[in-house]
């Protein structure tokens, strides 16, 4: 299993000028490594659906790469939406999948059938035009970039270690950062596109 | 006699004209048995991009996805898919606050005679809890509504539902 923010170290040199969105609670060390912020955007919104958000995302903007760093929780919520992204073919998506085989954010629970999931497979047969699995880091750095330069959709399972939260949400420290609608703002005017 | 029946159904070319006139580049849908025609429609038209989901829910994250891009989608649903979407509606659409017509197929309602089908009693209740306001839309002659509609989520940047009460066919009435 690999660390997250060294999942996120890994892929960041080879980031370019890609949109990236992280969800999740490993999603939350992407901040801590990006160096193009005005490209981040957040997704979140309503669990499972940041997948279908980054999937309209790089369909309305087919000259962008799109990366999305998902959670298997999150996925589990909305499996079709691999149909669905598979049926569209979006060359410019890259769908990354942070799996730590529990909803970290409430205590560590396991997912259903946790570690008996090959996520990656699930893409594939979904009609992705590739997919991967990675447990370690060397093989997931050595590999990240030509993945990137790849044709998407493409799908990268790689497995990380926990990061359990226990603490009542009250007693949790908050957060800092932009929210969703500032990032919007700024991702939009980043890419010149008018509010609407 | 065949131009009166005509009159008296809503023909889904008003539908893609509304969608045109407004600018519309996306259709997010799941088909439904009353609604074939209509998808074949929406496939001959080139300015037109058909985004088919696997479940209702996703079309809303979809649609936020591509309203940040710059694009103007609308969502394509029934009546049951929309009660399922409930919580990617709020998240999705209501809280992020862009303008979103969503074209609700009414299944199970009727003009006249009792309604038998659950889900139309939960259709415009459901609405009514999430605060969308929604137009329903049975005939050709309802056209003006499609525009009001896409007009008012301009306006209030959120969802509004256009209700097809009678889906293309007449049987309804």
């Amino acid at each position: 299993m690999i660390e997250a923010i060294d999942v996120f170290r890994a892929f960041e040199p080879y980031r370019r000028k890609a949109i990236v969105a992280a969800t999740g609670t490993s999603g939350r060390h992407w901040s801590e490594v990006s160096s193009y912020p005005a490209r981040d955007v957040s997704l979140g919104g309503a669990m499972g659906q940041a997948t279908s958000a980054a999937l309209g995302l790089a369909l309305g903007l087919p000259e962008e790469k799109v990366v999305l760093f998902d959670s298997e929780g999150s996925l589990l919520m909305n499996l079709g939406v691999l149909a669905t992204i598979a049926g569209k073919g979006p060359e410019n998506f890259y769908h990354f999948l942070l799996d730590n085989e529990c909803y970290a954010t409430t205590g560590g629970q396991p997912v259903p059938n946790a570690a008996g999931i090959d996520y990656a497979a699930l893409a594939k047969g979904a009609g992705y035009a590739s997919a991967y699995r990675f447990d370690d880091l060397e093989d997931f750095t050595i590999s990240v970039g030509e993945i990137l330069n790849e044709p998407g959709p493409v799908f990268v399972s790689v497995k990380i270690v926990p990061e359990i939260e226990n603490l009542p949400m009250g007693m949790r420290p908050a957060r800092q950062g932009r929210s969703r609608a500032e990032m919007f703002r700024d991702l939009r005017a980043e890419l010149g596109i008018a509010a609407d | 006699m065949a131009t009166q029946q005509q009159a008296q159904i809503l023909r889904p070319e008003t539908l893609v004209d509304a969608f045109r006139q407004n600018g519309v580049t996306h259709v997010i849908t799941i088909p439904d048995s009353e609604t074939n025609y209509l998808y074949e429609l929406m496939l001959e038209q080139p300015w037109l991009d058909i985004v088919p989901v696997s479940r209702e829910g996703e079309a809303f994250g979809i649609a936020m996805g591509l309203n940040l891009a710059g694009k103007t989608p609308v969502v394509l649903i029934q009546n049951t898919g929309m009660l399922e979407s409930g919580d990617s509606i709020r998240g999705m659409a209501l809280d992020a606050g862009f303008p979103l017509v969503m074209v609700v197929g009414y299944r199970g309602w009727t003009r006249r005679g009792k309604i038998t089908d659950s889900v139309a009693r939960y259709t415009e209740p459901f609405l009514n809890a999430f605060g969308i306001n929604y137009y329903l839309v049975e005939y050709d002659a309802d056209g003006d509504r499609l525009n009001t509609a896409f007009e008012e989520a301009r306006e209030t940047r959120q969802p509004v539902a256009v209700l097809i009460g009678d889906e293309y066919h007449g049987w309804n009435r």
